[in-house]
């Protein structure tokens, strides 16, 4: 498709509307991203202070998800938009859901912050959250950054990240079952590090349906229940 | 049905059209149009689409200086042979105009029309073939108790179905529809696009339209032309939701072409 934009319009206004709703999406993606970030730094460091922030500024997020949500409804009513605009229409509606579950996931991980506040910290898996944490943040740049410039090479990169966070998650589930079996005096704080980790994974799965909306938006081809091998050949086409 | 070879009602092969022997209406068009589908032709205005549609039943034959190369099949003869009679093919490809064109005679005259020119006068036969063409257009619940006031009386969007059910009346393959609603107002237009997917089960349909979710709405197969040419021909799913060519989606979602 052409990438120039959805600017070229008979119509300023419809022009105005799409570049709009997108905004607005990306900025929601904006917020998104530094719950995420927040919600991290509250679980490595302890901090509940950082840890009640996210739960609070988690809920602006689900507001701007339905305010774009009808935004999209307004157009699609309004406009009839076909081909390239009506899949962004679409991607945008889906990549919005997706940020607002990101944003519950952020929340659950401050949530266990909170409960390891009282409890005192886990005797490991600090190491792991970090670095999956680190990982999937990447993973949802990068598919942000993706859908603002219609790049689905990048969007495919995401994909791939994707498999290898499952991957380390894994490994990252053995070591916090050993941390349990050492000691099981620490199971439930090490319980709160291991829902921590199912949540990131989460977010990285989410990233990944991001990146697949992208690939829909500029190749009009449904990627969300095929292989990476298919997903690619798809992107070179 | 699945749409094969087998299935193809009319092919065009190479079709040129000169109007005034050198201004060039329509550009080496290719393409197949298949049975008991509604295909749509749509672009912007002088792109050809009305062009290609008159030569479907040869209506270009009228025009003065107008010169068609090439060839469109229908069921493997040449439309343009030299043998085929343009009458006799009229009443095989029949067609529909932008403005409701009834004549100023009764209802059921008008749709009795093709048959009384063709010598058939018996009135049950007529009574039946009226109440049948009627019915197919949709039309018979609001009319049968007037059958024989003038068709001038009745409103824009009853005069085209009243067309509709003259030109069925005698039994075509093919119908042609130019611009069938757009002289209509919301509903009578609602009303039009249910009759033809009503009668897809029986015809071939081609429409010219300049509403594009008209296209989206009526047809299974969507060609969009520009300059006469035709950019792109295929299913309107793929077209209005993913389209190869630039031109098309330019056009399609209202952009700078």
């Amino acid at each position: 498709m052409d990438k120039s934009g959805h600017s070229q319009h008979i119509s300023q206004q419809y022009n105005a509307e799409l570049e709009d709703v997108k905004k607005s999406m990306l900025e929601m993606g904006g917020q998104v991203e530094k719950l995420v970030a927040d919600a991290i730094t509250s679980i490595i460091d302890g901090d509940s202070g950082i840890a009640e922030q996210v739960r609070e500024n988690d809920k602006p997020v689900n507001r701007m998800e339905s305010d774009i949500d009808e935004e999209c409804a307004r157009i699609l009513a309004r406009r009839q938009p076909a081909a390239s605009d009506l899949r962004l229409v679409l991607a945008i509606t889906r990549a919005s859901t997706d940020l607002e579950r990101i944003g519950d996931e952020a929340g659950k991980i401050a949530t266990q912050t909170i409960d390891l506040a009282e409890a005192g910290r886990s005797p490991g898996g600090y190491t792991e959250i970090q670095h999956m944490g680190t990982s999937v943040r990447g993973m949802l740049h990068d598919a942000l950054d993706a859908f603002a410039r219609m790049d689905e090479k990048l969007a495919l990169k995401v994909a791939e990240q994707d498999k290898e966070v499952d991957r380390y998650y894994g490994s990252a589930m053995r070591v916090v079952l050993t941390l349990m079996m050492e000691d099981p005096r620490s199971i439930s704080r090490v319980l709160n590090i291991m829902w921590a980790l199912r949540s990131l994974e989460r977010v990285g799965d989410h990233a990944r349906n991001i990146a697949e909306h992208v690939i829909y938006l500029v190749k009009g081809k449904d990627v969300r229940h095929v292989g990476l091998k298919e997903m690619a050949k798809q992107v070179k086409k | 049905m699945t749409d094969t070879k087998e299935n193809v009602c009319l092919e065009v092969k190479g079709l040129q059209l000169y109007y005034d022997n050198d201004k060039q209406a329509l550009k080496d068009i290719d393409m197949y149009i298949m049975q008991q589908r509604v295909t749509a032709f749509i672009g912007p205005s002088g792109c050809g689409k009305s062009s290609l549609l008159r030569c479907f039943n040869r209506m270009n034959d009228l025009v003065d200086g107008c010169r068609v190369e090439g060839q469109i099949l229908l069921d493997g003869t040449d439309i343009y042979d030299s043998k085929v009679d343009a009458s006799r093919l009229r009443r095989r490809i029949g067609m529909v105009f932008q403005k409701p064109n009834p004549f100023p005679k009764s209802i059921y005259e008008n749709v009795a029309y093709g048959l009384r020119i063709q010598g058939v006068n018996k009135k049950r036969v007529l009574d039946e073939v009226v109440e049948k063409s009627l019915r197919d257009a949709a039309l018979w619940d609001e009319v049968k108790d007037r059958l024989h006031d003038s068709a001038l009386g009745l409103s824009g969007g009853q005069q085209q179905r009243l067309v509709i059910a003259r030109t069925i009346a005698i039994e075509p393959e093919v119908l042609l529809l130019d611009e069938p609603a757009s002289a209509l107002d919301p509903i009578s237009t609602l009303k039009i696009e249910e009759l033809i997917n009503d009668l897809k089960s029986k015809y071939t349909i081609i429409i010219v339209t300049h509403n594009m979710q008209q296209a989206a709405r009526v047809s299974e197969f969507t060609a969009f032309m520009y300059l006469g040419e035709l950019i792109e021909f295929g299913n309107t799913d793929r077209i209005f939701t993913n389209p190869n060519e630039k031109q098309t989606e330019d056009y399609i979602t209202g952009r700078y072409g």
